[in-house]
């Protein structure tokens, strides 16, 4: 369905001026090198599923150069990525905050690895009790020799 | 006139799924010979007339009909022809004149080839496929026709959306159609199945071969979207957790799942409700995966509302697919008789344990995928979900999956003997261990957890390997019994060795692009050179060229190490000139152990031009992995008995009962 996405880049334009410019980095090797792993999770609000490391847009441009403004005034990472979400909201990072309204997102995979084995658990129980398994109802001849077996061992 | 006809096969072809999923239907239930008979005839010809409408449509392409709106919105007379024929499918209506072609085209395979089959499951099977189809015939001409015209008609076209004139993603959609459609077969027989109130393991032998189909076309044209956007977007990434690449990614998780139940169904006439189940819920991805992307819901909530007509279309067929289908199931999965019982550990238990990691799985991507919309839809405000969600959920839930799949096909079906297996499975953890040391060792330390990753995929590929060579005793008896052992294995054992040696093959590459990616971007001058990765780039310069409708901007690098010339990597960047729409054509040389990737950005008028090269090991061994996984699946599928139906027989004949 990647194709789809095109024609979402068709509304948004998308100039071929590729992410991260050479005149944008810090001097700091140590400090674009943490602006570059916050940058992974940070939007392009403007793109569709895009983080700002790899979007050409130039409000991604925009956000790269006030996140590596941040650093350098010395925010820590998350002074950084708060100052972000009280401008832009949590739409902004793309892992989004463990809050009341995203507990089903965060912990439903691992619900799901829970039902789903406890259901497992409850079918593989219910089929191992289940008296028509354990013995299949005899057939008429069987039970015929069956009969005949035990009449004769009464009989000596 | 041709156009016309094309429409009016379109019609047609509704009207005949409208019979062929009615008459067959009635027939089964009174068990009349001459309604079931119907269903045949119609769905060849069914298949006939959207045949018709799909090359009427090719026409108007080829040929540049500006009188048709489809075609001027997304053709142009200079476009290559190549672009031309792919452009058909390269919109939302076309591309569902090639989804329903598909279908159409497996239905008739079926009605052509399914001699073996119970009467009533076919007719029954393919009365369901007629109502799919009948679903998408309906929304095509009455919301998305393609053969509406225009007047007066424009001098020329709008040309297709340069990023789609591309190789990769021309062949993308049929493949990943492909795939959706083959699942509906499995859904059909399982609806049938569901009517009959039987399912058995003859009925998985005729599942499975529709269930590999689509998941060989699946696979495939998940690789290939990602490759596309590997060289396409000119940044090396190929992978994005994009709800659209997610919403492809679901029906693979799960037509993954239903082809290991379906083996289960079929050797050992167990979890057969879990697998109808599976069926069901593999072809409802398919379908969500088809419109969901397709009504724009995705973007935002409110991008459904600017077409209405087509969103409720939309949502009243998931509707009527889906929770018809759950009803359906709900109400006759309780006849199914079940089968037979297995201990946990076992071969059995650990294809339960894939399905249930694998469905998983599934659930945390569409949560990922849907909860936005979800809270927005609620209220909740605005969240992003994107890639590092999906590393700190996905990521671990996986984990143990690939670490389970080589040991699985070592255990025996019904009781597997633990000890026997660990037994076995000492060399595979030596080899693992190895593999994990040199790792560790080439990469000077590397990161832990890169480095424990490797020893995993390690782990999977040579556990495929060894339970392979256990099978046909390699080294363990002489050279030419184990060969005749290998001729004598069937396909399917093959096929599986394959498979999973290339998801292993595959995770490693990931791995490696993931944890050893070195990028270099910078403003090069004519004559400079830069190290990258162990490699000497010198750049060249630019020039300019002319393609058929586009020009472009064409550096050139030459790329040495230790003196010796190793390629000319030669990027573009064009612009195609209708659409004025600009594209990065990266270069890529690939050594099999890693990609020299470069991208020739914008001059900055100083005679210096951006420059972006990547080194990306592990980049080959992605597509080297999915296609061993679709040679594997291939493989498989290629065994003649599984299209025979019944199971042949080869087994010794049942002595006399005295």
């Amino acid at each position: 369905m990647r194709f789809a996405f095109l024609f979402f880049l068709l509304l948004t334009a998308l100039p071929a001026t590729a992410a991260i410019e050479p005149g944008e980095r810090l001097a700091d090797p140590a400090l674009e090198m943490r602006a570059r792993t916050l940058f992974k999770e940070v939007r392009c609000l403007v793109c569709q599923s895009e983080s700002i490391d790899t979007s050409n847009a130039d409000l991604a441009r925009d956000l790269r150069i006030l996140v590596r403004e941040r650093l350098k005034a010395g925010d820590t990472d998350q002074e950084a990525l708060d100052y972000l979400v009280a401008r832009y909201g949590d739409y902004v990072l793309l892992r989004p905050p463990l809050k009341l309204e995203t507990v089903l997102l965060w912990f439903g995979p691992f619900l799901a690895l829970f039902l789903g084995a406890g259901a497992v658990l409850y079918f593989a129980r219910r089929e191992r009790d289940n008296p028509d398994r354990a013995a299949a109802p005899l057939s008429a001849e069987e039970r015929a020799r069956l009969a005949q077996l035990v009449e004769r061992e009464l009989r000596s | 006139m041709i156009p016309e006809l094309g429409h009016f096969a379109l019609i047609l072809a509704l009207a005949v799924a409208a019979v062929q999923g009615s008459l067959p239907t009635i027939g089964a239930a009174r068990r009349s010979d001459a309604l079931m008979a119907v269903a045949g005839p119609a769905a060849v010809a069914q298949f006939l007339l959207v045949g018709i409408a799909f090359l009427s449509l090719m026409h108007a392409y080829v040929v540049s009909d500006f009188t048709v709106a489809n075609v001027v919105e997304n053709s142009h007379s200079a476009k290559p022809m190549l672009y031309k024929i792919t452009g058909v499918w390269g919109n939302h209506e076309g591309s569902m004149v090639l989804w329903i072609l598909m279908l159409a085209g497996f239905g008739a395979v079926v009605a052509l080839f399914g001699h073996s089959l119970p009467a009533t499951l076919k007719a029954r099977a393919l009365a369901v496929q007629a109502w799919i189809a009948a679903g998408f015939l309906a929304f095509t001409v009455f919301t998305s026709n393609p053969f509406l015209r225009v007047f007066p008609p424009p001098a020329d076209g709008n040309d297709l959306n340069p990023l789609l004139q591309d190789p990769g993603l021309a062949f993308h959609p049929p493949m990943l159609y492909a795939g959706y459609v083959g699942f509906s077969m499995a859904f059909s027989f399982a609806i049938a199945g569901l009517i009959e109130g039987r399912v058995d393991a003859a009925w998985a032998r005729w599942v499975r071969p529709w269930a590999l189909a689509a998941w060989i076309f699946l696979t495939a044209g998940v690789a290939l979207g990602s490759w596309w956007a590997y060289y396409e977007l000119g940044w090396g990434g190929w992978w994005f957790w994009d709800p659209v690449e997610n919403v492809s990614f679901m029906p693979w998780l799960l037509g993954t799942a239903l082809l290991h139940s379906a083996i289960v169904v079929e050797k050992r006439d167990t979890l057969k409700v879990w697998t109808v189940l599976l069926a069901i819920l593999t072809f409802s991805f398919s379908l969500i995966g088809t419109f969901v992307v397709r009504s724009g819901v995705l973007t935002s909530v409110h991008a459904f509302a600017t077409d209405p007509e087509r969103g409720i279309f939309i949502l009243a067929l998931l509707f009527v697919a889906i929770g018809g289908s759950l009803v359906l199931f709900a109400i006759r999965a309780p006849l199914l008789r079940p089968g037979g019982f297995f201990a946990p550990v076992s071969r059995e238990g650990g294809l339960a344990l894939n399905n249930l990691l694998l469905v998983t799985a599934t659930v945390t991507v569409f949560l990922g995928t849907m909860y936005p919309l979800f809270l927005e839809a609620v209220g909740g405000g605005k969240v992003s979900v994107g890639p590092p969600f999906y590393n700190a959920t996905f990521v671990p839930l996986m984990t143990p999956l690939v670490a389970i799949i080589a040991v699985g096909p070592f255990l025996q079906w019904k009781r597997a003997d633990l000890a026997g297996v660990a037994e076995r499975m000492k060399v595979v953890a030596i080899a693992t261990l190895v593999v994990g040391l040199a790792v560790a060792y080439v990469t000077e330390g590397g990161p832990v957890l890169a480095v424990l990753a490797m020893g995993l995929a390690a782990w999977l590929i040579v556990g495929a390997l060894v339970e392979w060579a256990g099978r046909i005793k390699l080294f363990r008896a002489p050279l030419r019994d184990s060969l005749a052992r290998a001729a004598d294995l069937p396909r399917a054992a093959h096929g599986m060795t394959l498979a999973h040696a290339g998801l292993g093959v595959a995770i490693a590459g990931m791995i490696a692009s993931t944890a050893w990616k070195v990028e270099e971007i910078r403003v090069m001058r004519p004559g400079e050179t830069v190290d990258v990765g162990g490699y000497t780039y010198r750049f060249d310069g630019v020039r300019s060229v002319e393609g058929p409708n586009y020009s472009a901007d064409r550096g050139t690098f030459s790329v040495t190490t230790n003196g010796r010339t190793v390629a000319v990597l030669e990027p573009e960047r064009r612009l195609y000139l209708v659409q004025r729409r600009e594209t990065t054509e990266a270069a890529i040389h690939t050594t099999g152990f890693a990609d020299l990737y470069a991208v020739v950005g914008q001059s900055d008028d100083k005679g210096g031009w951006t420059v972006r090269l990547y080194h990306q090991p592990g980049i080959p061994w992605i597509w080297a992995g999915a296609a061993l996984m679709v040679i594997g699946g291939a493989f498989s599928l290629s065994d003649r008995r599984l299209w025979v139906g019944a199971p042949i027989q080869r087994l010794k004949p049942t002595p006399a009962i005295t």
